[in-house]
């Protein structure tokens, strides 16, 4: 069986896989990072959103071998090592941008992309243009974009330090 | 810390965990040894099966059985039950057909469930199950309701002629028909409420785990009420005593009333797992879940008002069909007559109401309740008709309403159509949503849009619902299986923190946060110091879990008598540490003290005693300080409002752009207003989904067209426009909280208001009508067929 090797969360991994193995069954199955959730079959709801090399993705739509050489960041590991929450999850926290939480995991790495490849600001037509590739049943959308919005300068000024 | 009470919007406190990542949904749950299962489904909607060969299938590598519906048969387990029995206007009981939990002789949906493959992984499952033959013979199907009861339509049930499942009536139709006779005018609508997929973000997922050691099943699986599921599959289907079956739903990604019912693959995976003897795991594929979970509205009615000269209701005349689909599902008769027809009155003082509903069968997926549960139903037909009124008469469309609406005195009102409102103040919420929504200058706006080459519309529902699902005598009578009370057992520690145990389910309400606040309202305890356990039925007495907006109305009623119980107990310790009469002892603030002076215990300090009974009235009181209710209602509640929606179409493409929504509801008692918000956020959007974009489509032979994400329009975050959300609240008189519920209102009040305004952005092409969803496509025909009519006016 094929290998592949990639950094996740700052650990490397070789794991053996099928060729059909998708990026999002290596997380959730082999490696155990079950907080990548898979929503749909057609790539559509966004909930398997990952960062590879720092941009964005939809690990569905990946195969695990398409991930040999890059650096992964799952949910799991975007809050720092001693648990300090990033902005854009306290600003979630704090606009009640979730509900079942099942989106959210795709939807925050989803908008950290956003906010981070916007650095001059977004408007909120950007911010819900930018969303397109994210479902979500339970919000209505509408404290999403305020915490997006309330994370930008937060993440931008961290950014500036 | 702040206020942490009721009313306070405090921050979420199961968040961390979904933030992070760390949530514990089904499919995240692996249990050592696991099996996987894979459902094969009916291709087809209608079929006899003559046979099934899976002898290729139980030969492939990693498969360890199959099943199919004859071996289940074989083992005398009975078929998923139906919660609720409705009569024929004759009295005579509806028909209910057998809904077997794999298909024996016959296929009635795309969908329908056939054989399950348990193997070794997801993949070998599904490899396998497509070596599985059968033989079937097509027969001819019927989808749409005006199919399914005309003469010579295909039986979707043997011996259920006319797919009939049941002929209900309300209201006395003579009396009616004599209201109509001697009218002014009468208005007649036809219309349909679109056939919706509840689509929650997480897929069902099942499973299923047998103990060889003590004989004792365990079930996982994404429900709103895993006591409902225990006593449904184990008594009904699978015949296992409650004491040998635990059902465990632990984090559920949504609901909406799709995870309510009893499904059939929760019951092949618990079963699946004592014959393999080993754990079986399921999850739908989301084109599974398509053809599998509970659809939900699907209605076509006929609606006629009568008025007087002045636009007064004089009386309301229904028929309605609605679609069962090809089974019963759990709630599914309940839905367009107790749910729907008893609201019919509406905001209204409509004197008279008669309805008639035909439930019918189809060879589509079963159809039950999804957000709102037939009162959108309601709402939709009410608001809709009333603009009919307005528009054939000339009249305004809110003082028309204002005209007709219940008194702020007449409370409780008794409506011709069962239910008693205890309370609502309609004039209030229309009026400050009026305001909110900049009702008075839109004529202005309107006339802006023009130059740039718009249609602007505004549109508006007064409405209300019923829901704090519900009394259980009154549910009783009316044909309900099971009684809809709620049990909290509250338990202080003996360091003074406390535990709820709850029967209701959070799937994204946030009751670990808010029924916590219940607790540092009632016993001063700190929110970090309370924890709110649900969704296990190891730990939770009983319950009947969460849907219908009941969890604070009555599963936080329950809350408040419990923990009146542990104050009274409470008080009885505290006089006895204070060497004072019980009589004298006061609680407030987590602090007992006698009356008049400074001597008090804390809750703390009296819960300790109670553990450790040293200085105790042991001969008058047990030891501990833990104590549970049960709350059965008095009445359903009564939340509702006023939704105003604004749109702007692009006559060029038909594309309606929502530009503004605003609502004003009534839901009694806040306990966390951002949550509330955060509700009817999330029910507007819903709303909106259904108004524009969202149809579950059958062509005629029942094959289901939009069976993705990819033909099935989900509302993305660029749909849905900025909402204005505010509350006026009236307290509910029969509850201990005074609180209505709020999680249904924004999908009940927001379709109408929408339709009502594309219909107004419209008015200059003499549209008076349209069904939902109103798509581009539908809007661009409506515009381009008019437009030579105007070109020759």
């Amino acid at each position: 069986m094929p290998q592949v090797t990639l950094t996740v969360n700052g650990q490397q991994h070789t794991v053996e896989v099928e060729g059909r193995t998708l990026l999002v069954e290596l997380l959730r199955e082999k490696l155990g990072l079950t907080g990548t959730h898979v929503g749909c079959d057609t790539s559509q709801c966004g909930a398997c959103v990952v960062h590879i090399d720092g941009l964005s993705v939809k690990s569905c739509t990946q195969l695990a071998l398409q991930a040999d050489g890059t650096s992964i960041t799952t949910i799991e590991g975007l809050a720092a090592a001693d648990g300090t929450l990033h902005p854009m999850q306290e600003m979630f926290r704090e606009h009640h941008a979730l509900q079942c939480g099942f989106c959210t995991p795709g939807m925050v790495m989803t908008a950290v992309d956003l906010v981070q490849s916007h650095p001059h600001g977004l408007t909120e037509k950007e911010i819900r243009e930018g969303l397109e590739g994210n479902l979500c049943r339970c919000t209505g959308y509408h404290n999403i974009v305020k915490a997006i919005a309330a994370a930008h300068p937060l993440m931008h000024a961290e950014a500036a330090e | 810390m702040g206020f942490e009470g009721i009313g306070a919007s405090v921050r979420r406190k199961e968040d961390v965990r979904f933030l992070s990542g760390r949530g514990n949904y089904t499919d995240d749950i692996n249990r050592p040894g696991q099996l996987h299962a894979y459902i094969k489904r009916a291709d087809r909607p209608h079929a006899r099966i003559n046979g099934i060969d899976t002898a290729a299938a139980a030969k492939a590598p990693g498969v360890v059985r199959v099943f199919i519906g004859t071996d289940i048969a074989a083992e005398n387990i009975g078929g998923i039950p139906c919660g609720w029995q409705i009569h024929n206007k004759d009295g005579s009981p509806m028909a209910e057909p057998m809904h077997p939990v794999l298909a024996v002789g016959k296929v009635r949906h795309v969908g329908d469930p056939v054989a399950v493959v348990i193997a070794d992984s997801r993949q070998a499952a599904k490899n396998a199950a497509e070596l599985i033959e059968i033989d079937y013979t097509d027969l001819p199907a019927v989808a749409n309701l005006t199919d399914a009861v005309a003469p010579g339509a295909p039986e979707v049930h043997d011996g259920v002629a006319g797919n009939l499942c049941y002929d209900w009536v309300i209201g006395d139709k003579a009396v009616v028909d004599g209201v109509f006779a001697n009218a002014h005018r009468v208005v007649k609508l036809e219309l349909t409420n679109n056939r919706l997929i509840p689509n929650a973000m997480e897929p069902r997922s099942a499973i299923g785990d047998y103990d060889t050691s003590s004989g004792d099943y365990t079930l996982y699986t994404t429900s709103q009420n895993p006591h409902v599921i225990r006593l449904l599959m184990g008594a009904f289907v699978l015949h296992i005593p409650e004491n040998k079956l635990r059902v465990v739903a632990p984090d559920v990604g949504g609901g909406f009333g799709s995870k309510i019912y009893h499904y059939a693959e929760e019951a092949i995976v618990t079963w699946a797992a004592g014959k393999v003897r080993r754990p079986v795991k399921w999850t739908a594929e989301r084109s599974e879940s398509f053809m599998s979970d509970a659809h939900g509205r699907d209605h076509v009615s006929t609606a006629e008002m009568a008025i007087d000269a002045d636009g007064v209701f004089l009386g309301l005349r229904i028929t309605t069909l609605a679609n069962m689909g090809a089974y019963l599902s759990t709630f599914a008769p309940a839905v367009p007559t107790y749910l729907y027809a008893t609201l019919l009155a509406g905001v209204y003082k409509t004197p008279v109401i008669y309805c008639n509903v035909k439930a019918v069968f189809t060879n589509t997926v079963p159809v039950d309740a999804y957000r709102g549960a037939g009162r959108p139903e309601a709402t939709y037909l009410l608001e809709r008709l009333v603009d009919a009124i307005a528009y054939d008469t000339g009249m305004d469309k809110v003082e028309l309403r204002r005209r007709n609406f219940i008194p702020a005195d007449a409370f409780p009102y008794q409506t011709p159509v069962a239910l008693q409102y205890d309370s609502g103040d309609y004039q209030t919420t229309l009026k400050v949503a009026l305001q909110n929504a900049g009702w008075e200058g839109f004529e202005g706006r309107r006339a802006e849009a023009k130059k740039r080459g718009k249609l602007r519309g505004i549109g508006i529902s007064t409405y209300l619902e019923a829901c704090g699902i519900a009394p259980s005598a009154v549910v009783g009578s009316l044909g309900a299986r099971a009684g809809l009370y709620e049990v909290a057992n509250i338990r202080v520690h003996p360091t003074g923190s406390v535990t709820v145990f709850t029967g209701t389910h959070s799937h994204g309400q946030g009751h670990e946060t808010t029924l916590a606040q219940l607790v540092v309202d009632q016993l001063g305890v700190p929110l970090d110091q309370v924890e709110v356990v649900h969704g296990d039925t190891a730990k939770i007495p009983f319950g009947m879990g969460t849907y219908g907006s009941r969890s604070l109305a009555v599963g936080g009623s329950a809350m408040v008598k419990a923990m009146d119980k542990i104050i009274a107990k409470g008080k009885k310790i505290a006089a006895h540490l204070l060497e004072a009469s019980v009589q004298d002892i006061e609680f407030k603030d987590n602090t007992f003290t006698v009356a008049g002076t400074d001597r008090s215990k804390t809750l703390t300090d009296v819960s300790l005693a109670a553990y450790v009974p040293h200085n105790y009235p042991i001969e008058e009181l047990e030891p501990g300080l833990d104590e549970t209710a049960f709350y059965d209602p008095k009445n359903f509640t009564f939340p509702g409002g006023c939704h105003i929606a604004e749109v702007e179409i692009d006559p060029e493409t038909g594309v309606v752009e929502m530009v503004n929504f605003t609502a004003v509801d009534d839901v009694g008692r806040v306990v966390n207003p951002m949550i509330v918000e955060g509700q009817v956020q999330g029910g507007v959007a819903q709303g909106i989904g259904q108004a524009l974009f969202e149809s579950a489509i059958y062509d005629p032979d029942g094959q289901l067209l939009s069976g993705s994400f990819m033909d099935y329009t989900m509302p993305r975050a660029n749909d849905i426009p900025p909402l204005s959300v505010a509350t006026e609240n009236t307290m509910c008189t029969h509850n201990p909280l005074g609180s209505k519920g709020c999680g249904e209102v924004g999908a009940i009040g927001s379709p109408p208001a929408v339709i009502n305004a594309v219909v107004d952005a419209l008015k200059e092409y003499g549209v008076r009508h349209l069904d939902m969803p109103a798509t581009a496509g539908k809007i661009w025909s409506i515009i381009q067929s008019a437009q030579p009519r105007m070109a020759a006016e």
